[in-house]
């Protein structure tokens, strides 16, 4: 049983970013362990992808029409094929989307342990421990993951990436024969947006703490008076108070604007993971203890309601 | 079309979260639990979807202390069943076991479509549906939204969530698992006096636990710890006209008070 | 019936003219009217329920729409109700349902006895079962429901106040023994910052008076009558059961409240549910002990206080807290024009305290901003309360309406407790 596997991942042509940063810390386990890393690869047509793979000591790639856009079934049955009889050490799969599907997928085909929403993993001694995130980010577990075969699932931005190419050597494996039984119909675009708050160079980002959307006016206004857009986490957006295109987070639009001011967001994980970035962040929150005041650099425990219009007639008075 | 929404309970948040003596696991007997937040939109897409299409929803849970008002809740918003798997359960059974137990229960039901939450705050083993696609042999799908089952054609369409806001119009043959991202509306309100006239008058259903070979999920907590308080943000202290008057300030310092004008 | 005192309608019950019986009640017309000129269909599905038959008995005299504090910031009484309602309007998805805050003064001045407090929470209870409730209402109904208070705090913290009390507050499942007060603190003390402040000076002024006191602790839940008002009468039912189980465990010889809410349930809606509580509000209970406060300074504030519906129009105490207010040194006390069984309201009960927003997109102006403005025009630099929803709304009205510095908020035991504090320690009450 050896090496450390890196499951990347390019649903739309592109790879995800966090195919380098899984590929960064696999190479430093791979290297304490003296084991190969092997980055394997499904899609179609992905020649072009695979170089900035190559930092790995292989790149395995499943290339077929039938792995063309992702689906669960037909993804894990192929990738399933070619890493049993690797029997590797460590799986290492981005919580994405495709991710969530593909760790626990696998991990119920392979019977293999999985340790999810990983931010860490190390090596001590002959021991392999994980670190991951529970309870909306409020506790961590330190996991023993165990001498067999194990996947863990890691949440971007958990590592820094490693720098695109190297000199590892390009395979292709066969993609078995296999039905899926789901199936791939469209691509559903992004709904063409009024803006694009990924270009916004501030944003007003509103959460469940101000209510109702009744109260959405409050927060606009705000917006106007500082040139900001008005971004959302997501339960605002489930709630249909907000449109999609608003919506921060994992299931959203990461964003990295100059001022970032969040406004009765509490801080979820998935929410983070989409702004922890932005240059400047003002969180408002009627708790003190909400999870947004680690990321913010500026906190106010206020209640949002009181504070947003205070603050907007302060800035049209001037300042 | 038969829907079966399984519903786990899990520790509330609201409480500050207080750890056992050996610190690998919270203190449960000091926990309060909720129903997850997650698994409440997959059973209202289910009602949604009963009230659209004619299914049938059947909520199903394993038996856990304070399950009983869950599944009444759940007759209560207009589900057509509740089912009980009792059982001798530990709190906090991974996902890996409550797969497995209730792929035994499902089994003996009727099934199409699973509707499970995408995922809980404890999931730490893998999320349950998928798991449980996995325990049935059934195909699987998570993070989505937007279900349209067509039981004609022995499929259901969904829409799978990207993150960016693109999706996926995906469409998967039955019977299946589906982690629910988000119901197409908020979950309904169910009124305590309805549900108090729903455990009057109706019942849950009981199916044991069949025994078989228990797969836990082999990982071993060493330990369960707070995150390090990152750099914390400076909090503004006073009342708000101070608030206001220390932000705009410290904004203008940093000349982002109007950096998008 | 509620209590609510007829000051300017005397009737007799009968009357003997030229050896005729007459009976005071033959132009009451206690039944409905017949209506023909509309489609009573809506009216209808309004009378048709227990509770609710009122609505119809209404024959539009407007004594109402003068008294009724929404009208002073919307288009709102029950006249105006009763006349959209039978001119088709379905009050069960009109916005005007959750506006009432069941305070009362209507039917003080209805000659026809249409009693909002009974047709509010009977039509609510129907749109509530629905799932139709504006959604912030559900979200303090499901808080409740979870953690016994509506403001979805953690119930093993519901007596955290009682650590910066600076006095020992005991708890009964610890004191194993009678006690002479059972203090049910209810939420809004138990939880708002604000609240706790007069839950601490509470039990300071009980310990200043050497009384045998203790409060249920984390087993306290709430009384619900606001949420029964809001419509939520399972949630009032399922608690009520609850709170009177928990209390029939313990020997007290008087149950003290400061909300007025938890006040008229134990008073008014408990009998109903089979217990017949010795319950006082905190005024009632103090008032007569007064003298016996160790006052150690004169207050030299010009005080205005504000009627608590549920405890003056509801149930008929006016005096206490005025006998408290004047027993303080140096203290000058002024009325409102709006006072006692005229009293304006705060907008907080009948669920308004949880409809804040709701509200505020159907009224030009809180009724909490109304009634700071009427406190400030009486010169007043403190506006005294004594029911735990008004602190926070009165407080919020005094900001947004401009008068921040100028009128200060205190609930009358924080005033007795502050004339007891030395002047050195000046600074508790910030």
């Amino acid at each position: 049983m050896a090496g450390i596997v890196v499951i990347a991942e390019a649903l739309n042509g592109t790879l995800n970013e966090v195919s380098l940063e899984l590929l960064s810390k696999g190479r430093e386990l791979a290297t304490s362990l003296g084991q190969p890393l092997i980055a394997v690869l499904a899609g179609e047509g992905l020649d072009a992808l695979a170089p900035p793979l190559q930092s790995a000591d292989r790149v395995v790639l499943l290339d077929d029409p039938a792995l063309g856009k992702f689906t669960p079934d037909a993804h894990e049955q192929a990738i399933a094929a070619v890493i049993a009889p690797m029997e590797p050490r460590l799986v290492m799969i981005g919580n994405t989307t495709a991710g969530m599907d593909l760790a626990a997928g696998l991990a119920a085909r392979l019977h293999w342990p999985l340790a999810a929403y990983c931010t860490g993993v190390r090596m001590e001694a002959s021991d392999l421990i994980g670190v991951a995130q529970l309870y909306g980010g409020k506790l961590f577990a330190e996991v023993e993951l165990g001498s067999q075969s194990v996947i863990i699932s890691v949440i971007p931005g958990s590592f820094p990436a490693v720098a695109p190419g190297g000199t590892g050597v390009i395979e292709r494996a066969a993609v078995p024969a296999g039905k899926s039984r789901t199936r791939f119909k469209e691509l559903i675009a992004l709904e063409a947006a009024d803006v694009d708050i990924k270009k916004a160079q501030a944003l007003v980002s509103v959460g469940r703490g101000i209510g109702g959307p009744e109260n959405l006016d409050i927060v606009q206004d705000l917006a106007r008076a500082i040139g900001a857009e008005v971004a959302a986490s997501r339960p605002v957006v489930d709630s249909g108070w907000l449109p999609k295109a608003r919506q921060v987070g994992k299931s959203g639009l990461t964003v990295k604007p100059k001022l970032y001011f969040a406004v009765g967001i509490s801080g979820a994980p998935e929410h983070l993971q989409g702004m922890k970035d932005a240059e400047f962040i003002v969180a408002v929150n009627t708790d003190a203890a909400a999870p947004i005041f680690e990321v913010a650099h500026l906190g106010i425990v206020a209640d949002a309601l009181e504070f947003v219009p205070a603050l907007t007639e302060r800035v049209r008075a001037g300042a | 079309m038969n829907l079966l929404v399984p519903l786990k309970l899990v520790p509330d948040l609201v409480e500050e979260l207080t750890l056992n003596e050996a610190g690998t696991d919270l203190d449960r007997d000091a926990l309060i639990y909720k129903l997850n937040e997650f698994d409440d939109q997959a059973l209202e897409e289910a009602l949604v979807l009963k009230e659209t299409t004619g299914a049938t929803v059947t909520a199903i849970a394993l038996d856990a202390p304070e399950i009983d008002q869950v599944l009444f809740t759940a007759l209560a918003k207009g589900a057509d069943r509740a089912v009980k798997v009792t059982g001798d359960f530990e709190p906090g059974i991974d996902n890996h076991t409550a797969a497995q137990v209730l792929a035994g229960a499902v089994r003996g039901q009727q099934v199409d479509l699973v509707l499970c939450g995408v995922q809980a705050p404890d999931d730490l083993d893998g999320q349950l549906g998928v798991l449980l696609a996995g325990a049935l042999g059934w195909p699987h799908v998570s993070v989505v939204s937007g279900i349209e089952p067509d039981s004609a054609a022995g499929v259901v369409r969904c829409h799978q969530e990207y993150a960016g806001g693109s999706m996926a119009l995906l469409e998967t043959e039955l019977p299946a698992v589906l982690g629910v991202q988000a119901a197409r509306q908020p979950p309904r309100y169910a009124a305590v006096s309805t549900i108090r006239k729903v455990m009057k008058e109706k019942q849950l259903e009981e199916v044991a636990a069949t025994p078989g070979e228990v797969v836990a999920s082999k990982l071993q907590v060493r330990r369960l710890f707070k995150p390090e308080s990152r750099a914390h943000a400076r909090m503004l202290e006073g009342d708000v006209t101070r608030q206001v008057e220390d932000l705009v300030a410290a904004l203008n310092e940093r000349g982002v008070l109007k950096v998008g004008v | 019936m509620s209590e609510i005192e007829k000051e300017r309608i005397k009737e007799k019950e009968s009357v003997v003219v030229e050896g005729i019986t007459l009976t005071g009640q033959w132009n009451r017309m206690f039944e409905q009217r017949v209506i023909w000129e509309y489609d009573p269909t809506n009216l209808d599905k309004v009378t048709s329920i227990a509770g609710a038959e009122s609505l119809g008995w209404c024959y539009q005299c407007g004594k109402c729409t003068g008294v009724c504090p929404v009208d002073h910031v919307a288009s709102y009484s029950p006249r105006k109700i009763f006349s959209k309602v039978r001119g088709g309007v379905d009050l069960f998805s009109d916005p005007d349902l959750w506006l009432c805050t069941t305070c009362g003064n209507c039917l003080r001045v209805c000659p026809k006895e249409v009693d909002m407090l009974k047709i509010m929470p009977a039509v609510r209870e129907q749109v509530v079962a629905a799932g139709n409730a504006p959604p912030e209402l559900q979200q303090a109904f499901e808080n409740t429901f979870r953690y016994g208070n509506p403001l979805g705090e953690p119930p093993r913290k519901r007596a955290d106040w009682a650590k910066d009390a600076g006095v020992t507050v005991p708890v009964m499942a610890q004191v194993k023994r009678p006690v002479d007060i059972l203090f049910y603190v209810e939420c809004y003390w138990s939880y708002h910052p604000r609240g706790k402040q007069a839950a601490q000076a509470m039990a300071r002024t009980l310990n200043r008076l050497g009384l045998d006191f203790a409060i249920l602790g984390a087993e306290e839940k709430c009384a619900c009558d606001a949420q029964r008002a809001a419509g939520e009468k399972g949630l009032f039912e399922l608690f009520t059961e609850q709170n009177i189980a928990t209390l029939g465990k313990y020997e007290y010889a008087t149950l003290m409240t400061p909300d007025p809410h938890a006040f008229n349930a134990f008073k008014n809606e408990y009998p109903k549910y089979g217990a017949t509580l010795p319950v006082v509000h905190y005024t009632q209970l103090l008032a007569p002990l007064v003298e016996k406060l160790p006052f150690t300074r004169e207050l030299k504030y010009k005080v205005t206080f504000h009627d608590p519906c549920y405890l003056g129009r509801q149930n008929g105490e006016y005096e206490s807290p005025r006998h408290l207010l004047q027993a303080i040194p140096g203290l000058t006390f002024t009325e409102m024009l709006r006072c006692k069984a005229n009293g304006y309201c705060c907008g907080g009960g009948g669920g308004g305290m949880w409809l804040g927003s709701f509200a505020a997109s159907h009224e030009k102006e809180r009724l909490s901003e109304r009634r700071v403005k009427e406190a400030v025009e009486t010169g007043a630099d403190v506006l005294a309360v004594c029911c735990p929803f008004e602190v926070s709304l009165f407080e919020d009205a005094v900001k947004t309406t401009g008068n921040a510095g100028k009128l200060m908020v205190r609930d009358i035991v924080e005033l007795l407790d502050e004339a007891c504090t030395p002047a050195k320690e000046e600074g508790a009450i910030a």
